[in-house]
């Protein structure tokens, strides 16, 4: 019924990884450190994959697969792993739609009923898709209300033009006011296929013994097509694009992206290290990473930008995806500061290091800084399981265990290369949030 | 060096230390990864601003680790960022936290940064000025921000300005251009003392390499304490009140629906807990959730919290809504509120909820991080080192009738602050 396909040390544990013949496939992990277990069913599906009209529709089904299945009824939702004293989610981006729970060890059965019940049988009752096309217009008026959250949604629109990164993964509001019950059913069922997912667990339990359940949850779900998906490669961008959105608000707020190489292109690795001379060190668990703040407080941009006085604070984000996505750069303006001032100061910055590169001293520290970031994320059964589980939705798993050896290995002539390939003023796209009618909106200043 | 060392033997069976000069070590090993959390919780937040300036406490909280009397901000930044550590530091009414995590390898050294942060701060004039914009800039964008406008004026509502939980953590704008050096190193002179800090050091170190590292990091400090002087409590509320703030640049619309609520060492806390863990925290926001997001439709995010702290903090019930649906929703908090004031909880809900929140324990317990905040929480209240232990049985003797009644005491709509911030400028009853 399964395959071991590879075995890989993972520190002092093992990954296991299994195909079951219906092509799920399976990475198994013990740790002992808690009586804890943690389960994660990754698809691969997210809003890249969404058509005119449908945009956001991977998000909303999402949100209806927590809204009952043939075996769990409506009304048996609430507390099905509560009751284990455990945890829930879910999310959407725009290369995946994940589902987690981590509860007690002798959970681990139910987490399993769960994900097979989500990925067989989901009810999709009328009512609850209406209940739910409010609940996310809510979800998305509530991050509108975000000036932040707003720019970085047009300043997406505005680095891509043909392919469909470029939409917002929750959606456009006219897609959300139109989209049908047999829409989210259609794309649930063609993309919710074991042949297009991959369960991982991890935490403290038999796999011999773990692998059996999976068998008997999951090995009756048959295989489906998920049919062609075709992707527009986004053109090479020509010059630099500018976006201002004006409206009433306190505070300014600038951001400039460039396109970024894929997780696994070799670049990948060297701007994750230009990124942390620039802003200092994330990591790379987009489930975790931005919850604490990098060490950046010797970061070039942020001695530019913050210690003069010119931003409150700035951030970088650069997260490995499974195709060309954007590295982008956020500063929000102090009181005061004018936003072609603050942009000034951060494109001479960002022009510098295109010139000249890094030194030895900042590659080392950046180096640092990232080992230890890896170190970190590893602390808990949740976040191990989820950079198994997204390294094999992006590309493959072993990446993320590569990745210590593909930093050691940067060099400062591969960051130099990158910073002048990537960071280019022709890949460049600045966006502007600018409060005050005062301020002249970039779009009137062709000298720029 | 030590004047006190207890350690508990069961469950997580942390250990505890006073040095000499008063300061707590809290510590627990974790081998799991060689990583250490260093988590210093400081009693000094901002109940103890000033009356006339408020915001003093979080000034601090941005300007401590911006230079000491013997190395610049940069050589500190320089050091931290070095070994791949940040440094967040925070505030809330009650405490000024520094937290970090750093490799077992260079644990000395950075609770050896850290000490000199604690205790030598030289809030240098040009430092204090760059963060002063960074705080007007948040407090700016506070005010454009519906959710945290509505919590301000519920506070503000509940507690009025006379008292600190009534005035803004960040202070205003008007506050903060004047909150200068001297002012803060009058507060830290005053309020951050050997006896005000406790140290949690959770990861790969023994204790007692945690409790020598902390000694000789905090050795020559000795500063004299005076008992800090809780604010008093007020009288709760005895009518409704409604308040609109007006924000129509806005997509969506906030509610803070509250009461004052009760001390953490009442002895009703753990009924208090249930009750609010059943109306606005099981699954996907207890009852309100089951009404207004999973029924109704008419949230994202619908949940109630409870601050039963120092002083009795605010129950509070938060919502995202339509302009729309404001008094839909504020209607459908009420009959929910009622419910369970009239009927208090069903069994089967108190059975779910202890479940939940006894089975979670391992969970919070899981990280370094998880496992620091537990142990300052603890020790913040003197809940003792084996509250781990005891929490499964404290809760488990709560009573339905005792939950009913804490939800009579705390939650009658009709004492009720309603404020709404947002696109919305109706009336509300």
């Amino acid at each position: 019924m399964a395959t071991a396909v590879e075995e890989q040390a993972g520190g002092a544990s093992t990954v296991r990884e299994h195909v079951l013949d219906n092509g799920l496939r399976v990475l198994i992990l013990e740790v002992h450190t808690a009586p804890l277990a943690t389960v994660w069913a990754w698809y691969r599906v997210g809003s890249k994959d969404e058509g005119p009209g449908l945009t956001g529709v991977s998000h909303w089904v999402e949100h209806m697969n927590f809204r009952g299945s043939t075996n769990i009824p409506r009304e048996k939702v609430k507390g099905i792993i509560e009751q284990y004293g455990g945890y829930w989610n879910g999310y959407t981006w725009i290369d995946q739609t994940t589902y987690t729970e981590t509860a007690t060890r002798d959970a681990l059965d139910r987490m399993l009923f769960i994900e097979s019940e989500r990925m067989g049988s989901c009810l999709y009752d009328p009512a609850d898709c209406e209940a739910e096309r409010t609940i996310i217009i809510s979800e998305l008026q509530g991050g509108e209300n975000d000036p932040d959250t707003l720019l970085d949604q047009e300043l997406t629109a505005t680095a891509f033009r043909a392919h469909s990164y470029r939409h917002p993964t929750i959606g456009w509001l006219s897609d959300l006011q139109t989209m049908t019950r047999d829409d989210l059913y259609g794309h649930y069922r063609r993309f919710y296929v074991p042949n297009n997912a991959t369960l991982v667990i991890v935490g403290d339990f038999d796999a011999d013994a773990a692998m059996r359940d999976v068998v008997k949850r999951f090995g009756g779900i048959p295989a489906g097509d998920v049919g062609r998906r075709p992707q527009t490669k986004e053109p090479e961008q020509l010059g630099q694009r500018r976006v201002t959105i004006s409206k009433d608000g306190t505070t300014a707020y600038l951001k400039i992206a460039h396109h970024a190489p894929a997780g696994d292109e070799a670049e990948f690795v060297p701007l994750l290290v230009l990124d942390a001379v620039l802003t200092g060190a994330k990591g790379v668990n987009l489930w975790a990473s931005f919850r604490t703040p990098p060490p950046q407080r010797s970061a070039r941009l942020y001695q530019a930008l913050v210690n003069t006085g010119l931003a409150s604070g700035v951030t970088g984000s650069i997260v490995p995806t499974q195709l060309p996505f954007m590295y982008t750069i956020s500063a929000t303006a102090t009181e005061g500061t004018a936003l072609d001032r603050l942009e000034d100061a951060a494109v001479a910055e960002i022009d510098r290091v295109a010139r000249g590169g890094i030194t030895p001293q900042e590659l080392t520290k950046a180096k640092t800084q990232l080992r230890a970031r890896l170190i970190f994320e590893d602390d808990s059964i949740t976040n191990i399981a989820h950079q198994l589980g997204y390294f094999a939705t992006i590309g493959r798993w072993q990446d993320f265990h590569a990745l210590p050896a593909r930093i050691d290995a940067v060099t400062v002539e591969q960051v130099a290369q990158v910073a002048a390939r990537r960071l280019a003023p022709t890949s460049r796209t600045i966006g502007w949030f600018s409060p005050a009618a005062a301020q002249t909106p970039a779009a009137q200043t062709p000298a720029r | 060096m030590t004047v006190g060392h207890t350690t508990a033997t069961r469950g997580l069976a942390p250990s505890r230390h006073v040095l000499a000069n008063g300061l707590t070590v809290l510590s627990k090993r974790t081998p799991v990864t060689p990583a250490v959390t260093i988590n210093a919780s400081i009693g000094a937040g901002s109940v103890f601003d000033p009356p006339e300036s408020s915001g003093v406490a979080h000034f601090l909280s941005k300007t401590i680790d911006r230079g000491t009397t013997s190395r610049s901000a940069d050589q500190i930044a320089e050091a931290l960022d070095s070994r791949g550590v940040s440094l967040a530091t925070a505030v809330t009414r009650q405490v000024v936290s520094l937290t970090c995590t750093c490799l077992a390898e260079d644990f000395e050294s950075i609770l050896a940064q850290l000490a000199d942060i604690i205790t030598r701060p030289a809030f240098p004039a040009a430092e204090v000025n760059s963060r002063r914009s960074e705080v007007i800039t948040l407090i700016r964008q506070d005010e454009d921000n519906p959710a945290t406008v509505a919590v301000d004026g519920l506070m503000d509502a509940l507690y009025g300005s006379a008292h600190p939980y009534g005035r803004k953590l960040r202070g205003t704008v008007e506050n903060v251009e004047h909150i200068d050096g001297a002012v803060l190193h009058a507060f830290h002179q005053a309020h951050i003392t050997p006896a005000s800090v406790s140290l949690a050091i959770v990861g790969d170190v023994a204790p007692q390499r945690a409790v020598d590292a902390a000694g000789d990091a905090f050795l020559d400090w000795v500063a004299s304490s005076r008992p800090e002087v809780q604010p008093a409590s007020l009288p709760p509320a005895h009518a409704r009140r409604a308040l609109v703030i007006p924000m129509m640049n806005k997509a969506q619309a906030d509610i803070a629906y509250g009461f004052t609520s009760i001390t953490r060492n009442d002895p009703a806390y753990y009924a208090y807990w249930l009750m609010n863990h059943i109306l606005g925290q099981y699954s996907m926001g207890g009852r309100l959730g089951d009404s207004i997001r999973e029924r109704q439709g008419m949230a994202y995010y619908v949940f109630s919290s409870l601050d039963a702290n120092l002083l009795p903090g605010p129950l509070m019930v938060r919502a995202g809504v339509s302009a729309a649906n404001v008094a839909r929703a504020v209607a459908s908090i009420d009959a929910e509120l009622i419910g369970l004031v009239n009927d208090g909880p069903t069994e089967q809900e108190l059975i779910e909820s202890k479940q939940y929140l006894i089975g979670s324990l391992p969970r919070t317990l899981e990280t370094n991080a998880g496992i620091a905040a537990f142990l300052q929480s603890a020790e913040f209240f003197g809940l003792g080192l084996d509250y781990d232990v005891h929490v499964p049985g404290l809760l488990q003797a709560i009573t339905r009738d005792e939950v009913h009644e804490a939800a009579r005491r705390a939650v009658d709509p009709s004492t009720a602050t309603v404020v709404v911030a947002g696109p919305y400028d109706g009336s509300l009853s």
